[in-house]
């Protein structure tokens, strides 16, 4: 392994392309912390917004006005301000209003900006996946419901088995283009201090100067991730669409 | 688990099942546009700015609130600053003209390029459109902040570039592909019926695209690129992030300078509102004309 590292060094004495990452055992630690940040961020963030959106879509259809109200507001919020403003507003707005935990005196704010991030990048996604949902459900159609009732599934077994299948095959290609938005929406983290791999390699490069190699590995991360998502989703898309729907 | 497979195969062949009402077949469509796009379609309502304009009048009576005794008043303050803010807004209005009009022209030439029957120059167009709208904007505005130089020498004339320049070429990368991409998409929606019909006219391919193809394009591509332009108008503030003095920086200089807790939301739902004012009439425009044109579907 050792040798392959120095591979990098001698190519960085050769051609001047100082890939750091590789053979500075320091760099190579940084860089890999960030990817994972960033794959941290993502994962997280996506779960948490599928369970947002999936939580959202059955207040959206709960019988009180007042539920109804609250997550359309939530919806108009978070869809028609940037994403930057956001997480501004969690990180600076609310985060300074909460309380700050410390021995000697330093004080710990007791939401991280890891968390804050990963709790705004949520809700911004969430947003639209509760919109994503719900069209998704309504596009059921009733008689299909009504033939479960006939053939005695309970309303929570119709909804689990027949509803919710059918309905998140129709929401699956809205869902995906929304999330890989947020994974290219967590580059922002890098705005409030989050150690993702935009952060990490602004450090790296002010440490070496290595800004043009260092950019172009960016790049090429970014695109190699967010490729590997769309195609994964596409795959996964076709795998279960309905049959006979859509072309 | 083999036999089922088949079965799904084979029912997807033949089955047209009404299992779905009609809106299914809407959402599919969105997620298509979406996907072509590379955006979702921004929809502003009145509503929004009054509950931005709430959102400023709460920030107003914060800020009164909390005001020492000699302080001037909140509505003064917003008065001063007033004509800086604007001017910041102004430079966030003139980044976002100039990125989308290059990226407009550079995302026709690649588009074209991606409908080439030349197979070299089609691929090549595609690899790089996918490669620029797979990139987070922050990245590419990244990229050229760092990489194009701050100052060139033509014929021995040093000319500087400033930071916003860069911060242009930035935000019209993204622009550009995704340009490519509308443009693609309107052409492949054109039926082949009329280039075939086209042909027997003995229309050229050239004149076919210029003549036939575009016009009809132009219509289709216009309210996803109307959607683009807010969009990207909304994105200019990322230039902030690498440093360029426009409103959300001129914002954040002015609240050090007032140096007084309370103004922060109203200084900041201010900066919304000049947003929205700008974004709103393009969102509700792109939207008629959507419902106007969505007649062929």
């Amino acid at each position: 392994m050792q040798s392959f590292w120095d591979w990098f060094r001698a190519l960085h004495d050769a051609s001047g392309i100082n890939l750091t990452i590789f053979y500075d055992a320091f760099d190579r630690h940084r860089f890999a912390s960030g990817v994972l940040m960033t794959l941290e961020l993502s994962a997280i963030s996506i779960v948490a917004s599928v369970l947002i959106g999936i939580v959202g879509a059955w207040l959206q259809g709960s019988r009180m006005r007042l539920t109804r109200q609250v997550v359309y507001w939530y919806i108009q919020f978070f869809r028609n301000t940037p994403p930057l403003v956001q997480i501004y507003f969690f990180y600076f707005g609310i985060g300074s209003l909460l309380a700050t935990t410390g021995i000697h005196g330093h004080p710990v704010p007791i939401v991280t900006n890891v968390q804050w991030a990963i709790v705004s990048l949520s809700f911004f996604a969430g947003a639209f996946n509760v919109e994503i949902f719900r069209s998704g459900i309504e596009a059921v159609p009733g008689t299909t419901i009504e033939a479960a009732e006939s053939l005695g599934f309970s309303r929570l077994r119709t909804y689990l088995l027949i509803v919710f299948p059918l309905a998140f095959r129709i929401s699956l290609p809205a869902l995906n283009n929304n999330l890989v938005n947020l994974v290219k929406t967590t580059t922002l983290a890098y705005a409030i201090a989050v150690p993702e791999m935009l952060y990490v390699s602004s450090q790296i490069w002010s440490d070496n100067l290595n800004v043009p190699v260092m950019m172009n590995v960016l790049l090429v991360a970014y695109f190699v991730m967010v490729g590997a998502l769309v195609w994964a989703m596409h795959r996964w898309e076709r795998a279960i669409r309905v049959p006979g729907f859509g072309t | 688990m083999r036999a089922r497979g088949r079965w799904h195969a084979s029912l997807a062949a033949q089955t047209d099942l009404p299992v779905l009402l009609p809106s299914a077949a809407g959402i599919a469509r969105d997620a298509r546009a979406t996907r072509t796009r590379g955006h979702f379609t921004l929809k502003l309502r009145a509503a929004h700015g009054f509950a931005l304009l709430l959102l400023l009048a709460a920030g107003c009576g914060i800020a009164e609130a909390q005001a020492g005794p000699g302080d001037p008043s909140i509505f003064a303050t917003l008065w001063k600053w007033t004509p800086l803010l604007l001017r910041g807004f102004m430079f966030n209005l003139a980044i976002s003209v100039m990125a989308m009009a290059g990226g407009t022209a550079a995302g026709m030439l690649l588009g074209f390029a991606q409908s080439s029957l030349l197979r070299p120059v089609r691929s090549g167009a595609w690899v790089v459109t996918q490669f620029f709208r797979n990139a987070p904007w922050l990245v590419l505005l990244f990229y050229c902040m760092f990489l194009l130089p701050f100052q060139v020498n033509v014929f021995g004339v040093t000319i500087q570039i400033p930071d916003w320049i860069k911060a242009t070429f930035g935000l019209a990368l993204p622009v550009m592909a995704n340009v490519s991409e509308v443009l693609r998409g309107a052409v492949q929606s054109i039926p082949t019926g009329q280039w075939e019909s086209a042909a027997s006219l003995a229309f050229t391919r050239r004149q076919t695209m210029w003549r036939i193809i575009l016009p009809q394009c132009i219509k289709r591509m216009l309210p996803p690129w109307m959607n683009l332009y807010a969009i990207l108008t909304m994105s200019t503030v990322l230039t902030s992030i690498v440093g360029v003095a426009e409103v959300m920086t001129l914002t954040g200089r002015v609240l050090s300078a007032e140096n007084r807790p309370g103004l922060l939301l109203a200084f900041y739902s201010y900066v919304l509102i000049l947003f929205f004012l700008y974004c709103f009439p393009i969102a509700r425009w792109t939207v008629r004309l959507e419902a106007r044109y969505a007649v062929d579907r």
